[in-house]
């Protein structure tokens, strides 16, 4: 089966220790203060970033952010069920022209969009309230939740390959949207650029999505569909023994992860603001799947690790194409670091262990699990 | 000729052999017994070179063949019929034997080899131009054993040659293999059949969870108590 | 007659685009078969070929010196891959081995790329078509282009060299034994480090042969070009039944005539001389099959994949059973 590892999962993740330790200690230490207290540095560090107007660095932890949902909902997708999908990056596809076709203002939409057909030309989801905007949420919502339904379809589908052949058949998924996307033009415009998109997205929403799929994907580890997905990863054929009993997990963390990975490509859409259907291809595809392999199939912190560390390599490699314009070369690179570590360390740089915040908290002298 | 000292093999952290010790003389007949998951496999494919020892040496006529590949483990003369036959099941029972001797040229000799394996198993003869997948069980044995015969080892290593076999066609097989050994061909064969494997070997080695416990000749065998429970049924 | 003649091309362009697929797919299914490792790169080693064709053809060499130092170079490159990427692998869970697989595509696109940059060379490269593949043949009074016809005969002549090589050579029966039991071809004392790289190297000088008929077909190659072919190849090995060679040319040509069906279907209402069909069906044709779905024909191409890996995935000519490729 597809599983780069087969050692069983750590038992001792995410558990709640009782803390014996009373008053203020046991009041840091608690998971839900770190957690929260967490969320409050990054919360601080945003603020700071906002407000130092480096557009740059704002820039940068965007995409972090973006790259980090599609790599968690990739992870819930191929890292616990084991049905690897190479299609995703078609639901983000499917989610940025969804948005950006519904956030589009009316008199725009009927100069850029003139083909389209009467009740989406009549929609536009270009309001406010007060100073939020909601239309964009609502499209982005909606975008998502029509993506998850051909998830669905598809999942459907796919769940009764396994192996290579989920791999190719999702790859073929991804190529059946971009050929849509290019044939479409009623709604995508074709090859051409789409552009004129509102740009909504900002730091803000982009990791309250990051912070809100982490959370969802972390939840669904430690669920009872979690195990169950763990479970039939571990051994499909028993798995398949008991019936169909492994598809309503597997579909789930399909459908789901499919769901935040269109959210991601309405906040890519919103936030980049023209692009084209060659944006959603083979390229995107692999740099996702290099941030999930280096992170560990299977590990939710993995992925973060993997994300960060890639997006950071890709960067300073990126500057160095342009210093020695060595176009190719960063690609090049990111491609054997990939296959160095499923040669070295063919679980990823945290293989299906976590790094649990409260454990770094946690004094010396106590047995680590 | 074949020397085995204190072998350790491992699949992944399981342990399968336990440091193993034995040998085998030129001309002899050696019968490895043992019950299911003893190690008497893993025994053979390290001596054929599929698996790598953590510890031990395997030494073939005064040469370390520990780590020799499987390839040229054949070219030495060891010959290797695995456990459930293996035949190719799409190619054709001529096709099998030809690969039997897939390190040597076609020659007159080679010709006169496929005679001489076919005279041992005549019905092969019937079937050469069918596929190997449609043979019957005993038929798949045969050829087995003949393809491992093509590249005219020195040394033939059998596993469970009786395994599925009804009675008549497992005696069938032992008289080739007595002939085999009257030939000169020197036999290390595993079995599960305790009855006819004594009555074949010169020596026996018995072998429990990776070790070598009990050795001697099959008479001392035969009256051993232990061997009289365990594997006779007494 | 013309409608005659309308089909006689699309036939022979049905063969040659098959015989192009079945080139590649049966490359694929070589080292599938062996190494249950499905070589997303193979596609690309097709596109090193078209380079170093351009190349060749840039610097004038005869058109004979260059096909003979194209296929050596391009077998090179797919001996490379084996040796580096493959092989530290080989035994690992198929997920890994396929996603090496991406990673080495990326590799050669990429250095592919930075050659070119390197040369001075725009992306996207003109092919310098030879003349001898230019131009039509002509059979009495229908005509097809040279191409198509080169095409398919030498697809024809590589593929039953092939079929010779597998069944009446040694290595080639080597190759069968280590496909269908790998250990049990070690046990034969077949070398299986040189039947591997055996595999790699026929499956490169096929993609070799193709990629340069396919660059001349193409008109003009980039590094990317390898992409779309591999995943058809893919699905002419799947409709062939994975793994099995002589499935993998069928399906090259089933897939061949499936592409040229759609492509020639869509707007065939437009196109039908007057009287052929009654008004009334001509104008459901117009209506359900208008000539904008052509674009979409890669589509219903990989649907057909999917339905194809859903109810046949032994192939068409294999058991419609599932659990066996499992
Ligand atoms: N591929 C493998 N992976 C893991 N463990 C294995 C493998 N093959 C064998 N083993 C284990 O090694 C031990 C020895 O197996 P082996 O096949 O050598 O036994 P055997 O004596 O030949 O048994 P049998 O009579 O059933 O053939 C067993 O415990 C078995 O479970
Ligand atoms: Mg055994």
């Amino acid at each position: 089966m597809s599983t780069l590892d087969d050692r069983p999962a750590n038992p001792a993740i995410g558990e709640v220790r009782p803390n014996k330790r009373g008053g203020v200690a046991a009041l840091i230490q608690s998971p839900v203060a770190i957690r929260l207290g967490a969320l409050l540095i990054l919360a601080i560090g945003l603020s700071l970033l906002h407000l130092s107007g480096r557009v740059f660095w704002q820039g940068l932890v965007i995409n972090l952010g973006i790259f980090m949902i599609l790599v968690l909902s990739l992870n819930l997708a191929s890292g616990f069920t084991g049905v690897f999908s190479l299609g995703h990056i078609g639901f983000m596809a499917l989610g940025a022209y969804g948005s950006a076709i519904l956030t589009l203002p009316l008199a725009k939409k009927a100069d850029y969009l003139p083909n389209l057909p009467a009740w989406l030309a009549s929609i536009h989801f270009d309001f406010y309230l007060g100073p939020f905007p909601l239309g964009f949420l609502l499209a982005t919502l909606l975008a998502a939740g029509l993506v998850a339904g051909v998830a669905l379809l598809v999942g459907l589908v796919l769940m009764r390959l396994s192996g290579h052949f989920v791999a190719v058949a999702t790859l073929g998924f991804l190529v059946i949207v971009r050929v849509i996307l290019f044939n479409a033009d009623n709604f995508t415009r074709g090859s051409r650029t789409f552009s004129n998109v509102t740009p909504y997205t900002g730091l803000w929403w982009v990791w309250f999505w990051a912070i809100l799929t982490l959370y969802v994907v972390w939840r669904l580890k430690y669920s009872a569909y979690g195990r169950a997905m763990l479970a039939q990863r571990e051994d499909a054929l028993a798995a398949q023994a008991v019936g169909l009993a492994i598809m309503p997990p597997r579909l789930l963390a399909f459908v789901v992860s499919a769901f935040f990975t269109a959210v991601a490509g309405s906040l890519y859409a919103h936030f980049i603001t023209s692009f084209s259907p060659t944006v959603f291809y083979f390229d995107l595809t692999f740099r996702v799947i290099t941030m999930l392999i280096v992170g560990g199939l299977g590990s939710v912190s993995g992925s973060v690790l993997g994300t960060v560390v890639i997006i950071a390599l890709a960067e300073a490699l990126r500057r160095l194409e342009d210093v020695t314009l060595l176009y190719g070369m960063s690609q090049i690179t990111l491609a054997v670091i990939f296959i160095v570590i499923i040669l070295f360390r063919p679980n990823g740089l945290l293989g299906r262990r976590e790094i649990v915040l409260a454990r770094l908290f946690r004094k010396g002298g106590e047995p680590s699990p | 000729m074949l020397k085995i000292a204190d072998l350790h093999v491992y699949y992944g952290s399981i342990r399968a052999l336990n440091g193993i010790s034995f040998q085998v003389n030129e001309g002899e007949l050696v019968a490895l017994i043992g019950s299911n998951g003893a190690g008497k496999s893993t025994t053979l494919k390290t001596i054929s070179g599929l698996l790598r020892p953590r510890q031990g040496i395997v030494l073939y006529e005064d040469a370390d063949i520990t780590r020799t590949a499987p390839d040229r483990i054949v070219a030495l003369g060891i010959s290797h019929c695995p456990e459930g036959r293996r035949i190719f099941g799409g190619l054709t029972v001529r096709e099998n034997l030809r690969l039997g001797a897939v390190q040597r040229r076609q020659g007159a000799d080679m010709a006169a080899d496929m005679d001489w394996v076919l005279s041992l198993f005549p019905i092969l003869k019937e079937r050469l131009s069918q596929s190997g997948g449609t043979l019957s069980g005993g038929e798949q044995q045969m050829l087995a054993i003949g393809r491992a015969l093509m590249s005219r080892p020195k040394l033939l290593l059998l596993d469970e040659p009786s395994l599925g076999l009804a009675p008549l066609v497992v005696e069938h097989i032992f008289q080739i293999i007595r002939q085999l050994k009257q030939q000169g061909k020197t036999i290390l064969l595993v079995e599960q059949n305790v009855h006819q494997a004594l009555d074949a070997a010169d020596r026996v080695y018995v072998i429990e969870t990776g070790q070598i416990t009990l050795t001697g000749t099959p008479d001392e065998l035969k009256h051993n108590p232990q061997v009289e429970q365990s594997y006779l049924g007494r | 007659m013309t409608l005659v003649y309308y089909a006689i091309q699309q036939t022979v362009n049905a063969l040659s685009i098959g015989s192009l697929y079945a080139l590649m797919a049966v490359g694929l299914a070589m080292v599938f078969s062996i190494l249950r490792l499905i070589n997303f790169a193979h596609g690309d080693l097709m596109m090193v070929a078209a380079y170093l064709a351009a190349f060749a053809l840039f610097a004038n060499l005869p058109l004979g010196l260059a096909v003979v130092l194209i296929i050596i170079g391009t077998v090179i490159v797919g001996l490379l891959m084996e040796r580096i990427a493959y092989r530290p692998i080989r035994g690992a869970p198929d997920v890994a081995t396929l996603l090496t697989s991406l990673a080495v595509g990326q590799i050669l696109q990429n250095g592919m790329l930075l050659t070119t940059r390197f040369l001075g060379q725009p992306i996207q490269i003109a092919f310098p078509t030879p003349d001898v593949l230019n131009g039509v043949v002509a059979f009495g009074s229908i005509t097809v282009p040279r191409l198509n016809v080169v095409s398919l005969v030498i697809g024809l002549i590589a593929l039953v060299s092939l079929s010779f090589f597998v069944t009446r050579t040694v290595p080639g029966l080597s190759m069968r034994a280590a496909a269908e039991d790998l250990t049990a071809a070690q046990l034969m004392g077949i070398n299986i480090n040189r039947v591997i790289a055996l595999a790699f190297a026929i499956g490169s000088g096929l993609a070799a042969i193709a990629g340069l008929l396919f660059a001349v077909q193409a008109g003009q190659i980039n590094p990317y070009m390898g992409f779309t072919p591999v995943l058809k190849a893919f699905i002419a090995a799947v409709i062939g039944g994975f793994g099995s060679i002589a499935g993998a040319v069928v399906g090259g040509f089933v897939l061949g005539a499936l592409e040229v069906i759609l492509t020639a279907l869509p707007g065939i209402g437009d196109i039908l001389p007057p009287g052929m069909v009654s008004p009334s069906t001509q104008a459901l044709l117009q209506q359900w099959l208008p000539s904008s779905l052509t674009g979409y024909r890669d589509a219903f191409v990989f649907a057909a994949l999917i339905l194809m890996l859903l109810f046949r995935p032994n192939g068409i000519l294999g058991q419609p059973n599932r659990e066996e490729m499992r």
